[in-house]
């Protein structure tokens, strides 16, 4: 199992759920995860129900069997200022760089340095050891950008090391290349059963795997229940319209007769079954397509209530079953 | 259910894009919430309605660009075949380093645009790092305006960390091409020869020497010959970032702020509303894409599920009872319901090895079903999927699973309200257009159409009533789509 679990995804896809779910299904038995926003847009916090978080590790859920989620969101800046600090002492130089511009400058416009900052700081906790030599965390999950760039993301440190080619940036961004090319890091795909979603997952493997970066698994998010199967899905073509009013108002929705309460259910309960069997047919053919990529995949159901704490432990405990953490 | 708001406002899309003073429309919002095919759809629907329009996309998936006709958008506008009535389309997609070497180009003699063109700063610079793509988007409308070709550029915004980067991003871009550090980090090569400059070249050597430790003196010595290079065209870059920034604010500029009725993207829609307002510039509406509705929206999912259980109970009573009939109903359908019924299609297996998983919420009430079946079907069923039953589902069962997809339809449609109506109870001002889901992607301009006609339709999908009153006429919408 790779310590180091980045996530991905199309936007809309769910990615910081799946993200958290997977921090929590492997912090369990006694054993520490951290889970790492870089986006500066705190979905950990609002999925958490806790407050805005600081550019501090701080524990934020307890997993079944003890083990502990703690979560740190990335600020490039202070990320910055405290690596100025820690190689160079810089103290009030530091401040009067971030008056100058050149701290705005290094972490938003210069090229790649924002990226190695933020894959740097999360390898640093996925490579940090405590006093008796253990690992601080046991594994480190990164809630990353989306799949449009993710590659460039995790392989900016390559371009950083082309661009810099020595000096301590060099160094940095060859250590990280390091940790982010090795059988410790693993980049999963959460994605949904629909055409854009599904066609970009597949682009975004080929990238990584020409980009030498390690392809985990495929996560497909709020998968819907399966409520009519193919059998069920033929009868509707054959729209049984009186039976069905029969049926229903046997059910006690009223009159079976024409214009009846039961009756006036039929057209619109049909059609809603034709826009499903076209969805399904469409999910079928997607599945397939994910099939065909040479990945494990996994499903999650959607809840169509909306995402809280309790089904984000239901999506942990779902996790742990397929074996994903 | 109910809720009692007032219907929100509700965003008149055929006049916005009909009224020649709008020259320009920007779609923007959280990423996955349908931002590029909205611009393609009213950019298509603006061309047929007679106006000679451009799309700007940033990042398109390909099947978005294959329905525009055009395998390949690049950075020239091409124009879409197959568009009817009297205007026109044109599309393009931005290829931001194409568009900073042009800049380069036209703002600098020949030898000096190839001094810039080849420095390793540049090039990575240009290659699309933070904040490039985002100037880059603005600069080109700023460009595809400026040539008043066009009646109408209708704009994507880049898929961002943060919806607000394209505002930011190219006065950050501008302020730090001509700012501060740019003229410390070029003053020690201009300063160096006047002696009265000998004291501030000294604090100046200084932070560039931390600069160098910083990132490499290889580094900061590309970027000082490319800030060298660049000299003559800074001025250039800030103000055509102030321009462009004040096409944004002009008067014929409407923002369109598209969302998902979900929570992370109608809580991005309303800070970009504020930012918006903050900024002076011009919204019209928020595009809500992806509604589902109902055409059966008076029977509640409660209701629904009730009679579903209604119609199941009984059967499985009736096996392991032997209490006869059902309760409610003297339809049995019993024709359909022979066992091993020859023309049953297998259920297609999965592909993916894990197999199905358990799903939570309304359709646990299969696992009632199977147990009916498996004691009406046959018994030799040697099926490796467990959910494969031998015979031919009876209409009842059917009217069951109806139910409990109508009720699983209803508990979304009750969360969707819900997400939209904090969002309008929060910016009653804003007016907003709903498009029903889709099942399936667009592919081709009809797709487009249909979806430009959704938008126009005033009609919302949701309904706005408590639904015990009834909906008539809100266009039933399908369970999923999926465009980016």
């Amino acid at each position: 199992m790779s310590r180091f679990q980045v996530v991905s995804g199309k936007g809309g896809t769910g990615k910081t759920t799946v993200a958290a779910a997977l921090a929590l299904a492997l912090a369990t038995e006694g054993k520490r995860t951290l889970l790492v926003e870089v986006e500066g847009r705190q979905g950990i916090a609002q999925l958490f129900e806790t407050e805005v978080l600081p550019y501090e590790e701080r524990k934020i859920a307890v997993a079944p069997g003890g083990g502990e989620v703690f979560a740190l969101a990335i600020d490039p800046e202070q990320a910055l200022l405290d690596y100025l600090q820690m190689f160079y002492k810089l103290g009030s130089a530091g401040r009067a760089l971030k008056k100058l511009g050149a701290i705005d400058f290094a972490t938003t416009v210069a090229p790649g340095i924002r990226d190695v900052l933020l894959t740097g700081k999360a390898c640093e906790a996925v490579r940090r050891k405590d006093k008796s030599g253990r690992f601080a965390y046991d594994h480190v999950v990164m809630d990353a950008p989306p799949t449009g760039r993710i590659t460039r993301f995790l392989n900016v440190n390559d371009e950083v090391a082309g661009l810099a080619k020595i000096g301590p940036i060099h160094n940095q961004a060859q250590a990280v290349m390091r940790v982010l090319k090795s059988p410790e890091t693993a980049v999963h795909l959460v994605t949904l059963l629909e055409e854009m979603p599904v066609q970009e997952t597949a682009d975004g493997i080929a990238e990584l795997r020409a980009a030498k970066l390690p392809v985990g698994r495929i996560i497909v998010n709020m998968v819907r229940p399966e409520v009519l199967d193919e059998a069920e899905l033929e009868l509707v073509r054959a729209a049984p319209r009186t039976g069905l009013a029969r049926s229903l108002s046997a059910a006690g929705l009223g009159g079976a007769r024409r214009g009846g309460n039961a009756e006036k259910l039929v057209d619109p309960l049909l059609a809603q079954a034709e826009e499903y069997a076209e969805r399904y047919a469409l999910e079928h053919e997607q599945r397939a397509v994910l099939g065909e990529l040479g990945l494990s995949l996994h499903e999650l159901p959607l809840f169509n209530e909306g995402m809280d704490l309790a089904r984000l432990y239901a999506l942990a405990n779902e996790l742990r079953k397929q074996r994903v953490s | 259910m109910s809720h009692g708001l007032s219907p929100a406002r509700v965003l008149e899309v055929d006049p916005l894009i009909d009224d020649p003073k709008t020259r320009i429309v920007v779609c923007c919002g959280a990423g996955g919430v349908g931002k590029t095919t909205t611009a393609a759809a009213l950019g298509l629907r603006a061309a047929e309605r007679g106006r000679k329009v451009v799309v700007l996309t940033i990042d398109p998936a390909r099947r978005l660009a294959q329905s525009m006709g055009i395998d390949s958008l690049d950075n020239v506008p091409r124009r879409v075949k197959g568009v009817e009535g009297g205007g026109e389309l044109h599309a393009m997609m931005l290829d931001m380093k194409r568009t900073f070497d042009e800049i380069v180009e036209a703002h600098a003699d020949r030898e000096r645009a190839a001094a810039i063109l080849a420095n390793p700063f540049y090039q990575s610079l240009s290659a699309g790092f933070a904040g490039t793509q985002e100037y880059m988007a603005m600069e080109k409308l700023g460009q595809l305006r400026s040539r008043d070709e066009w009646d109408l550029i209708v704009v994507d915004t880049p898929p961002s960390r943060s919806a607000l980067d394209f505002l930011d991003a190219p006065k950050r871009l501008g302020s730090f091409l001509d700012g501060r550090l740019i003229r410390l980090l070029t003053a020690p090569a201009k300063l160096g020869g006047r002696a009265g400059m000998k004291f501030l070249n000294v604090g100046m050597s200084m932070m560039t020497g931390t600069l160098g430790k910083l990132l490499g003196s290889q580094l900061l010595k590309d970027v000082q010959t490319f800030v060298a290079a660049m000299d003559t065209t800074f001025g250039g870059f800030r103000t055509r970032a102030d321009a462009t920034y004040q096409l944004l604010q002009a008067p014929g500029t409407a923002f369109l702020v598209v969302a998902a009725p979900e929570r992370d993207a109608l809580r991005e829609a309303a800070y970009f509303v504020e930012r918006l307002a903050a900024e002076d510039m011009p919204l019209a509406g928020l595009v809500l894409n992806r509604v589902h509705g109902s055409g059966a929206a008076q029977l509640s999912a409660e209701r629904a599920l009730a009679a579903a259980e209604n119609l199941e109970e009984p059967r499985i009573v009736d096996q392991e009872d032997g209490k006869a009939g059902l309760r409610n109903s003297p339809d049995t359908y019993g024709s359909s319901d022979h066992p091993d019924h020859p023309d049953r299609p297998d259920r297609p297996d999965r592909p993916d090895a894990e197999g199905p998983i358990g799903h939570i919420g309304p359709a646990e009430g299969r696992a009632g079903r199977h147990v009916e079946r498996h004691v009406e079907g046959s018994p030799t069923a040697t099926d490796s999927d467990p959910t494969a039953d031998r015979s031919a589902p009876t209409v009842q069962q059917l009217t069951a699973g109806l139910l409990r997809l109508h009720a699983d339809r209803m508990q979304l449609l009750s969360r969707e309200q819900r997400t939209r109506d904090r969002f309008t109870a929060r910016h009653p001002e804003v007016a907003v257009t709903e498009v029903a889901a889709l099942p399936g992607d667009v592919h081709d301009l009809a797709g487009l159409r249909n979806i430009g006609n959704r938008l126009a339709t005033q009609q919302p999908e949701l309904p706005t009533v408590p639904a015990t009153s009834g909906v008539s006429g809100t266009s039933s919408a399908s369970g999923t789509s999926g465009d980016g």
